[in-house]
């Protein structure tokens, strides 16, 4: 009877539509959007009459025309006859390059470092410490200007270059290294690379499957290395060292041939890599210290040795933890490779401020930007899921 | 009866003896933490060496070196440059950052207004002390001082136009109060939409859900470089003719854009650690919404991401340099402007204006990520897992 009673009142204290929760947020959500429609709608009449006024037409037209401006580095070629699209091109290149480059060695020297973070020797602690205190706390631009107004360009002329080991030379225009000059039969040394990968592979296969099938273990890492060193020497000296070193040589302004490292790549490269390993690092260390301290002593207990112990119970659960922060770490590197244009390296963003200098054609120029830049991040986000779905833990 | 009781019940406890020697002096130190093992040492000793390699020539760059007086280039420049210094000398050029401290300060705002950064600067901090000091009472009113009326003071000192103080137009600011009130708007605009853009991301409405999905993955997806072009050059394409924005603003809803969306991530994340009995807990008491939100979710959520706001705001505080690039000068930008300076260009100048640039960085940044910790430890209710 009182369960009635209730259900009676409840239908009472409905009565107003204007509480009613759906109501309300049709009402919000349709209010929302015609604010965006309106916001939209003016922001783009304005524009269009904008760009009417100062006689720019809008679209992509403008790719096809003749850039007329030279940059510094080109991958591919490319001359000032070329055309703004090639531009665009070879700038998006110029980005894959430093943020590849600096992610590869962001993440040995993060690694690195954050190892030495927890290590037992004291001196090593401390020089870590204060290594990440220092580079996580000064912003990435002021780090690219140390290198590259403090460092690279009160080196000597190149008239005084400083001679490195090895045939190599630096001065204020860069660092000069020998250039390998590939002969006849190189191709062979790739396709035994190619061979030694796939044969590592499938070694590390049957050494899973062994293992699993009779618990006798194979030294699948000296294996690898042995396949990964030996087939390209194999076909190296089968070949008949098919190699031969383009030296930089001493000229009376400036130096001949050998493979130049500008300085604008050096600073942006080592400032990106130094900058975003100090972040890597201290995500390496927040992985490996969220590993319960129960693995290790289990491990411990079965007879694991330490090496063992870190190589097969802690770095793959620190991996799990490691994996997410490191994937924005690497789209932080690549998105900071844009500060390219402060020093002049020619990635996307300083080519299409060129671009947008020369044109005007300033909403073409961002939507390409964001287009891109959006690209590299998915990319980078979908290979790193996939790589996280293989490590993640598998449950039953 | 028993004549002999063999029994021995000791009555007093033995004192404590000491550590052994060998466990507790230096040289014990020394072994357990430099020498442990043969592989310690190696590592011991090659960190030494690169110690003694690269520490005394720094030293000797930044202080012994160095030169301290000085009014202009000559004093920092070898004798072969055109300078007073020997051939050989290399040092850290302090007399530079002496002559231009003003200028790294307050850019190329007007000699004789000066004082209105400086008084406004000491509102600043004699607000902001005593807001981060836990144990000064009337937080509130504190709060409100400094969050509500500073800006419109700080606003009306440094710009001007009113109670007879000379306008002084923004492209003449510059310098490290550039860079704090890029970070004071952006911090004080980031949080709040920060706030609302990760309800908005958990919301039930789809069109409202969308909106800010969107929003966030494109701003998080694109540099800040890009963002800061965007609007320095395309908003005044979607403005009607004849509405112009100062370019300081401009930046300022830049940076102010790009925080609000890292935030966002940040505080979804701790809305997301909050478990579902809160929520439905908060429901079942009859709250509403923002009452729901307010009282019981955001006060919890908040204090688990601190470390993470903390390191939104200094991201935020290093992403301020960026400006320079759209052409204005913070702290960074005016120490890069002042390289080509003729009086003072010298090899050492560029070295010495960045290292203490990035000191004062650095200061701002180390101080924001201890406070954070300090911060993290009071709040602490023991309630995380």
């Amino acid at each position: 009877m009182a369960s009635t009673d209730i259900s009676g009142d409840r239908g009472s204290a409905s009565a107003s539509w204007f509480y009613d929760p759906k109501v309300r947020g049709i009402v919000y959500q349709v209010l929302v959007f015609a604010g965006l429609v309106a916001l939209v709608w003016w922001i783009t009449s304005n524009t269009i009459e904008n760009l009417h006024r100062a006689n720019i037409a809008s679209g992509y037209d403008f790719l096809n025309s003749r850039a007329g401006f030279d940059i510094g580095q080109t991958p591919v070629d490319y001359t000032s006859d070329s055309t703004y699209g090639r531009a665009f091109i070879i700038g998006m290149i110029n980005t894959v390059i430093v943020a590849f480059a600096g992610v590869l060695t962001a993440t040995i020297v993060g690694f690195l470092v954050g190892l030495g973070r927890l290590s037992h020797n004291w001196l090593i602690r401390k020089i870590c410490m204060v290594y990440v205190e220092i580079f996580r706390n000064i912003p990435p631009l002021l780090v690219i200007f140390f290198w590259y107004f403090g460092v690279l360009s009160v080196l000597p002329q190149p008239r005084d270059s400083v001679d490195l080991p090895l045939g190599a030379f630096l001065n204020n225009r860069g660092i000069f290294l020998p250039r390998a000059v590939w002969g006849e039969g190189a191709g062979l040394i790739a396709i035994a690379i190619l061979v030694a990968i796939v044969a590592i592979f499938l070694v590390r296969r049957w050494a899973w499957q062994r293992q699993m099938a009779t618990g006798q273990p194979f030294p699948v890492l000296w294996t690898s290395v042995g396949l990964l060193i030996g087939l390209p020497l194999l076909a190296f000296i089968v070949t008949g060292f098919p190699l031969t070193w383009d030296i930089p040589e001493l000229g009376r302004f400036n130096l001949r041939g050998g493979l130049q490292v500008k300085p604008e790549f050096l600073s942006l490269y080592l400032a990106l890599s130094f900058y975003t390993a100090a972040f890597i690092a201290e995500i390496v260390r927040a992985g490996i210290l969220g590993v319960a301290k129960g693995q290790t002593e289990a491990s411990y207990a079965l007879g694991l040795r330490p090496g063992q112990t870190s190589r097969l119970v802690i770095v793959p659960q620190a991996m799990r933890i490691v994996i997410p922060p490191l994937t924005s770490q690497y789209l932080n590197l690549t998105k900071n490779s844009s500060l390219a244009i402060a020093i002049g390296y020619p990635d996307l963003v300083a080519v299409g401020g060129t671009v947008l200098n020369q044109t005007g054609q300033a909403i073409e120029v961002v939507v390409i930007w964001m287009v891109v830049y959006l690209g590299l991040s998915l990319g980078t986000s979908l290979f790193m899921n996939w790589f996280n779905a293989k490590m993640a833990l598998v449950e039953r | 009866m028993q004549e002999h009781d063999l029994s021995y019940v000791r009555m007093e406890m033995i004192n404590a003896q000491a550590a052994p020697v060998s466990e507790k002096s230096w040289g014990a130190w020394i072994r357990k933490n430099l020498f442990a093992s043969v592989t310690d040492s190696t590592m011991t000793l090659i960190a030494l060496a690169a110690i003694l390699y690269f520490l005394p020539p720094m030293l000797n760059w930044l202080f012994v070196s160095a030169q301290y007086t000085g009014t202009d280039r000559t004093f920092c420049a070898t004798e072969a440059q055109g300078g007073i210094q020997p051939n050989d000398w290399a040092g850290a050029c302090w007399a530079f950052v002496g002559s231009k401290f003003e200028q790294f300060l307050v850019g190329r705002y007007p000699i004789a207004e000066r004082w209105r950064v400086w008084v406004t600067g000491l509102a600043f901090f004699g607000l902001m002390i005593p807001m981060l000091t836990p144990s000064v009472p009337r937080k509130g009113l504190n709060a409100i001082l400094f969050f509500g009326v500073f800006p419109v003071f700080a606003f009306i000192m440094l710009y001007g136009g009113i109670f007879g103080l000379e306008v002084v137009e923004t492209p003449l600011w510059g310098g490290l109060m550039v860079t704090l009130v890029l970070s004071f708007v952006g911090i004080a605009v980031s949080l709040p939409f920060g706030i609302v853009l990760a309800l908005g991301r958990r919301s039930n409405m789809p069109v409202i859900k969308s909106l800010c999905i969107t929003f966030i993955e494109v701003v998080r997806g694109v540099p800040l470089v890009t963002v800061l072009f965007m609007a320095s050059v395309m908003l005044p394409l979607f403005l009607p003719q004849g509405v112009t924005f100062d370019k300081l603003l401009r930046a300022l809803i830049g940076v102010a854009l790009f925080a609000s969306a890292y935030m966002a991530e940040v505080v979804r994340g701790g809305l997301q650690a909050i478990p579902k009995g809160q929520y439905e807990g908060a429901d079942s008491l009859g709250l509403g919404y923002w009452q729901k939100m307010n009282l019981i979710i955001l006060p919890q959520a908040l204090k688990l991401v601190i470390p993470g706001i903390v390191n939104t705001f200094i991201g935020m505080f290093k992403d301020t340099s960026l400006v320079y690039i759209i052409g204005m000068f913070d702290l960074l930008g005016i120490v890069r402007l002042n390289f080509s300076d003729s009086t003072w260009a010298s090899a050492q100048t560029p070295a010495t204006g960045l290292v203490f640039a990035g000191f004062i960085f650095w200061i701002f940044c180390f101080g924001m990520s201890r406070y954070s910790i300090f911060m993290e430890r009071r709040l602490d209710t023991g309630h995380k897992r």
